[in-house]
């Protein structure tokens, strides 16, 4: 603890510095390549596999069987059936009524149906007239995502307009904005390389994702606005020099923040990746814990450098900095200011 | 009024399993269903259970003519009701009207019901008729068919009549029996139905609760065409029906010409009966009837093991927080392990009642949403404190910084959870399904986080400022000025915060470059001087 306060004094008084800011050309291409690579990973399997996303039955439809007059109800068996005849099919059990028991599946070839169908009659002590096969339709259909999709939208835009009379400039939704699409992308991307099935519980993962990534972006932003409109025409710092000091300043918080959610997420999906059945937890907390931690690195690396970019060519801005920058050369003062990074008009 | 009132918030499908219905397709002889009207007929009955509440039901299709529903827990009688009904939704114009009986009274003088009708009456119109409204419809076989006709005990289904001609049925509710013309207009055409107060042209309410419906493009042309032939009409020619399922829910008459696709419906309304109208011309318009061909009880697909395991998962990674925490604030971190305690204990109490009092129920989503929202939660706390041990830095008592760091911290947690909120209410209001039932549960935290904050966190932390176990900066307190960094004077006196505005003012009649420095760096050139009082202070750069 010592030294993570010692390291938040550190940061608040500006003697020690992470330059998020002035070094974002790095920052930037180290984020432009993670967006690529997400992008590449399921482009790369749908071209090996044919499938882009693992998509659920929720989604896909799928295949159906429902056994009557079984011999047991146990919901395990059927687990075991599916998986013995058909490898890749995630099977969802229940049981119907007194003695009939529904299985649904990815949806199967002829082949597959047909060993599956044997297999469940086998397991469950029927013959295979006591199976009924049929096409099952995706129960999160086209108009729940278009719906879904209507909402998002309108959200984004409502919050772009929100944050830009909050902030009192559209630069900081934008900037939000794009912070949030790479951590939607870098999800997505390490979602696909996992391999998981795209569930209605991931999907709500991913929305609780957009909400916790804005999150954490204002709360970095307001400290942002604080220091830049607290700083008169006196302030020492340029201002790439004051975002970056909030960044730093809020830096401790972030961490603690980030440890905070990301805590019980890792451990749903630990213990859910070695519990057999438990794949809704897993999926979801992959995303969870994915996009937590991707929300924390965007906010500083992205979020926040791009805001200074957006600002620095603002001429009442950039005049400031030319002046304060002007001085500092002259100036033979002992302590040099806090952010000490190249002179950010050059680059 | 506590009937079913249960301390245990009720379960989602795939927790706690439900009913599952099967409804199938109603065709006649050689009539194909397509996959888009199944898909629309699943939109709609999608949206008419959830209009029930945050139910998260499932709907889907199954094979080439089947639609399942499930439906979590016991399904109730009204919302089987809801579902089952297979709505076919038309507008035909009125023909003729009267009292909902088939009995006259005689020369005797006692009321005799009409004769069934001579098959051999004339049942084609003698001359072709016009338009919809063109009482040639009404053919002497048709009248003594609206004759014989008893509401009470309807000869025939009315829903499966044809559609291009004219019918004999009742209103819903037995009280008056019409002839109607072939259909003008199906249900399709409806794209939004809503129930309101009647607004005057300058902006107020009537007090009269009416009907608003909102046409389609096709069904706006329809309508104005009827509303033109049908406006100044004699009663009961100026009236139309909307027929849901053969029977008559609504027969208004046409009071105006309405050529924007905007009609509404006035009349003795009840808020009650407005909603209910307003929801069937709404959800009525299925494509095709269905008729439920098995109902019965399924399991959760997930069951209590995954529950079990979520929860348990929970508890380990709430653990891991308390020791973080306390790892990082020391005894501060009871109060944020405390707020939590409080947030959760109201949250599990709010999800207890609303499961009660609107049919919320838990699903392992929703359970994943919750567990998040500690983060969310903590998080107000987190910046609480920092904010805190900022003002501690800057050299301010603990009262002091406790309210200066309040004021700050207060802006951000409200600009941060108002984004949360946002997010919340607009995809209650546009979503369905299990995305409605997590947008639930994260408004519903994020309510509670920010009371918690407000109620409790604050007021607890300001008692504890004023403890001298707190104020004076104890090691174990997690605020040790020292540890923070802020400059010590001696007997337990920080630089107080009027000194400190003074310094500034000082400072800036000195040396520029002096004057171009915060607080902060101030103090920092300050004690590095003092630490290495003859050499020149520079500062290192770190990266």
């Amino acid at each position: 603890m010592a030294n993570l306060t010692q390291f938040g004094n550190d940061l608040y008084t500006g003697k020690r510095s992470i330059n998020f800011v002035g070094n974002r050309r790095i920052w930037f291409t180290v984020a432009l390549l993670l967006v690529l690579g997400s992008i590449a990973v399921p482009l790369v399997k749908g071209v090996t596999t044919g499938t882009y996303f693992n998509f659920g039955i929720e989604f896909t439809g799928g295949s159906q069987f429902t056994i009557e007059n079984a011999e047991s109800t146990d919901q395990e068996i059927a687990t075991e059936a599916v998986a013995a005849a058909a490898p890749d099919a995630v099977a969802r059990v229940s049981t119907v009524g007194e003695s009939a028991i529904r299985v649904q599946t990815d949806q199967l070839t002829p082949d597959e149906t047909t060993a599956v169908t044997t297999s469940l009659a086998d397991a469950y002590g029927v013959t295979t007239g006591e199976v009924n096969t049929s096409f099952i339709g995706a129960s999160w259909g086209q108009d729940v995502t278009r719906q879904a999709l209507t909402g998002l939208v309108i959200f984004l835009v409502l919050t772009f307009a929100i944050m830009a009379i909050y902030f009192r400039t559209w630069k900081m939704s934008a900037a939000a904005i794009l912070a949030l699409l790479d951590v939607l992308i870098i999800t997505l991307g390490v979602y696909s390389l996992s391999g998981f099935e795209i569930t209605p519980a991931a999907v709500i993962g991913f929305l609780t994702i957009l909400g916790y990534s804005l999150y954490d972006t204002v709360v970095v932003f307001d400290k942002i606005r604080e220091n830049t409109s607290e700083d008169g025409e006196d302030s020492p710092r340029t201002f790439a020099e004051s975002v970056n000091l909030a960044v730093n300043q809020t830096l401790v918080r972030s961490i603690n923040t980030s440890v905070v959610a990301a805590l019980p997420v890792a451990a749903i999906l630990v213990i859910g990746d070695f519990v057999l059945g438990a794949e809704t937890l897993r999926d979801i907390s992959l995303s969870l814990l994915v996009g937590i931690l991707v929300a924390t690195y965007s906010t500083i690396f992205v979020a926040a450098p791009l805001y200074a970019l957006f600002r620095e060519s603002e001429p009442a801005i950039s005049k400031r900095d030319k002046r304060i920058l002007a001085v500092r050369a002259r100036s033979t003062s002992a302590v040099r200011p806090a952010v000490a990074g190249e002179p950010l008009s050059a680059e | 009024m506590w009937g079913g009132a249960t301390v245990e918030p009720k379960l989602a499908l795939d927790l706690e399993g439900g009913t599952q219905i099967i409804l199938e397709a109603q065709l006649e002889d050689g009539q194909e269903v397509s996959q888009e009207q199944l898909s629309q007929a699943v939109s709609i009955i999608r949206q008419r259970v959830d209009a029930s509440g945050v139910s998260e039901a499932e709907v889907n299709t199954q094979g080439g003519r089947n639609i399942v529903v499930s439906i979590p827990g016991e399904a109730d009688e009204e919302t089987r009701a809801r579902i089952e009904a297979s709505a076919q939704l038309e507008f035909r114009p009125v023909l003729a009207t009267s009292a909902p009986t088939n009995q006259f009274v005689g020369e005797d003088g006692e009321e005799t019901p009409y004769p069934s009708p001579d098959p051999a009456l004339p049942a084609e119109p003698s001359v072709a008729p016009s338009n919809a409204s063109d009482l040639s419809w009404v053919t002497p076989a048709l009248q003594a068919q609206f004759q014989a006709y008893d509401c009470a005990n309807p000869p025939a289904a009315a829903a499966d009549a044809p559609k291009d001609q004219p019918v004999v049925t009742c209103e819903t509710d037995g009280s008056v029996k019409y002839i109607l013309g072939p259909v003008e207009l199906s249900g399709s055409a409806i794209t939004d139905a809503s129930s309101g107060l009647e607004q005057t042209q300058s902006g107020g309410t009537t007090g009269r609760w009416v009907v608003n419906i909102t046409l389609d493009g096709q069904g706006t042309d329809v309508f104005a065409d009827i509303s033109q032939r049908l406006y100044g009409a004699t009663s009961p020619l100026n009236q139309f029906a909307f027929v849901l399922d053969g029977a008559v829910i609504s027969a208004p008459s046409m009071n105006g010409l309405i050529t924007d696709g905007r009609p509404s419906i006035s009349g003795s309304f009840t808020e009650e009966t407005a909603k209910t109208l307003a929801d069937q011309l709404k959800y009525g318009a299925l494509p095709i009837s269905f008729e439920v061909s098995s109902s019965e009880q399924i399991s959760a697909t997930l069951g209590s093991a995954q529950l079990q395991i979520g929860l348990i998962a929970g508890l380990i990674g709430l653990i891991l927080v308390v020791i973080y925490t306390l790892f990082q604030y020391r005894l501060l971190g009871f109060v944020t392990i405390a707020s939590l305690v409080v947030a959760g204990v109201l949250t599990y109490l709010a999800i207890a009642l609303l499961s009660w009092r609107q049919g919320y129920r838990l699903s392992l989503a929703g359970v994943a949403g919750i567990i998040v929202a500690i983060g969310f939660t903590a998080d107000s706390f987190i910046v609480y404190f920092e904010r805190i041990r900022d003002e501690l830095r800057d050299g301010r008592g603990l009262e002091a910084a406790v309210e200066a760091a309040w004021k700050r911290a207060k802006r951000t947690i409200y600009a941060s959870k108002g984004v949360n909120l946002l997010a919340a209410v607009v995809l209650y209001v546009l979503a369905v399904g299990n995305v409605r039932g997590f947008a639930f549960t994260l408004g519903l935290t994020t309510i509670i986080d920010v009371l918690v904050v407000i109620l409790f966190t604050h007021p607890m932390l300001q008692l504890l400022a004023q403890t001298r176990f707190f104020s004076s900066g104890h090691k174990l307190s997690g605020l040790d000025p020292k540890a923070l960094g802020a400059v010590y004077r001696g007997r337990a006196q920080f630089r107080a915060p009027t000194e400190t505005v003074r310094q500034a003012k000082l400072a800036s009649s000195s040396r520029e470059a002096q004057r171009r420095q915060t607080i902060a760096e101030r103090k920092l050139a300050e004690s590095q001087q003092t630490s290495s009082s003859t050499s020149t202070a520079t500062k290192e750069k770190d990266s």
